[in-house]
């Protein structure tokens, strides 16, 4: 202890200048907003260097985390893409025209799910219970009749293609009204027939077919075209082979008709069998 | 010793005056600043106790900086020179000699000392200064150019004022 202060005695004046030089370096910093700023600055730089070497290194020890989170966060995004989503937006289209009652109105549905080489057919589409839509409409595309709504959901329902050993559309070809199906030997999806037309009535190649006044459709409405017509079987008329205007196997989207009179069409039919 | 205690209040006085109120005007385009109240420093008698010496040369720094708004900068520029004074001393004089000898003048050391203890001590004085006013590396080449120009202007001054006061001594 002794040697330590003969060591200080000694050398006073360095220890002297070391503690002047602190307290006026001390002055100088607390009371100074450059200098103190300056040595903020630097001094943050150092540690931010400094810890920025130590997270490099610790972000390799948590790689397999970061990535089950990142792709955690993929699917988050992914979830939230276009083309995961149900469109839930109604496009109907409905002209308004005061000179005529509207009774067919079309609500735009897209396909989702479809058969056309099975025996029995049906079509999926993204409308459905939500949407206004009842089983037994109609449905049809740019090009022609479709089928009927067999079963519908909240959100979906399915359709009852015209391609269907039990569907049968009132159809006419040139004001002669026969009845439209499918089946029975004839599983090609690009034809139909059209029987119950009599059979001294002669029907001309490439004669135009459109649903009849009887049917769920709007009169008129695009069938297909004759290509073949004969008479083989006498009884049951005519054998009409018609090409379908619709191509089953492209289909995407289709248009749900709603008739808006067939509820008081109904109610009043329904009357007759009461009475 | 009470004349000698007598005379450095004085000087201490006039110095710091003159250097706050008439010096701290002047200056070569904050390239060539005079910092004359030094000299009180440089001034101070051989015999005098590194603590007092040390404790002396920080009052001046900060009564100064408390004019020049800068707390604590010409306290670090002082008490470096002061430090740097006592080892110039201990290197140059021999201590024996101190008795009749009471200050480190200009008539008393002769020229040639005085001048090169001047500039060394100035020189330590402004390189501190100047290079804690900048606080940083970069500009370092401005900064050694302040020093070497404010160095010549300081020591120039620090020799005007010596011979003014002790022409008559000397002759």
């Amino acid at each position: 202890m002794r040697n330590l202060w003969l060591f200080i005695g000694k050398y006073n004046a360095f220890f002297l200048f070391l503690i002047f030089f602190t307290i006026s370096l001390i002055l100088l910093i607390n009371n100074n907003s450059y200098q103190r700023a300056s040595v903020w600055n630097s001094s943050n730089q150092i540690i931010g260097n400094a810890y920025e070497r130590v997270n490099k290194l610790s972000s390799y020890l948590i790689l397999s985390e970061t990535n089950d989170s990142l792709a955690a966060e993929n699917a988050r995004l992914k979830n939230l893409l276009k083309s995961s989503f149900y469109d839930d937006s109604l496009r109907q289209s409905t002209v308004i025209d005061s000179a005529f009652k509207q009774q067919y109105t079309y609500i735009i549905a897209s396909v989702v799910n479809k058969s056309v080489n099975q025996k029995n057919n049906y079509l999926t589409i993204n409308r459905g219970s939500k949407h206004g839509i009842k089983k037994g409409m109609g449905v049809t595309s740019a090009s022609g009749v479709i089928g009927i709504i067999l079963n519908t959901s909240p959100d979906f329902s399915t359709i009852k293609s015209l391609l269907h050993t039990e569907t049968k559309i009132s159809a006419s070809v040139e004001g002669n009204i026969g009845s439209l199906v499918w089946g029975n030997g004839n599983y090609d999806s690009r034809y139909a027939l059209l029987k119950d037309i009599q059979s001294h009535i002669s029907i001309k190649k490439g004669a135009k077919v459109v649903t009849s006044e009887f049917s769920l459709f709007p009169q008129g409405t695009n069938i297909g075209y004759v290509t073949e017509s004969d008479s083989k079987d006498v009884n049951n008329g005519l054998n009409i082979k018609v090409k379908l205007d619709t191509d089953f196997a492209k289909l995407q989207y289709v248009y749900v008709v709603i008739n808006m009179l067939s509820q008081e069409q109904l109610n009043l039919e329904a009357k007759n069998k009461v009475e | 010793m009470g004349r000698a205690l007598i005379i450095n209040s004085i000087r201490f006085v006039l110095l710091i005056a003159s250097q706050v109120f008439l010096l701290k005007n002047i200056g070569y385009y904050n390239l060539s600043i005079p910092y004359l109240y030094i000299l009180f420093i440089l001034l101070l008698p051989f015999g005098i106790p590194n603590v007092l010496l040390f404790l002396l040369a920080f009052l001046t720094g900060i009564i100064v900086d408390g004019f020049y708004d800068s707390m604590g900068l010409n306290a670090i520029a002082c008490t470096v020179m002061a430090f740097v004074r006592i080892l110039f001393i201990s290197i140059t004089v021999q201590r024996d000699g101190f008795d009749n000898e009471p200050e480190p003048s200009l008539e008393i050391m002769g020229f040639r000392w005085f001048v090169s203890y001047a500039v060394i001590l100035t020189f330590f004085h402004h390189l501190i200064l100047f290079s804690f006013e900048t606080f940083r590396f970069s500009e370092l080449g401005f900064t050694l150019l302040r020093v070497v120009m404010s160095t010549f202007f300081t020591v120039s001054l620090i020799l005007i004022a010596e011979f003014s006061f002790f022409r008559k001594k000397i002759r």
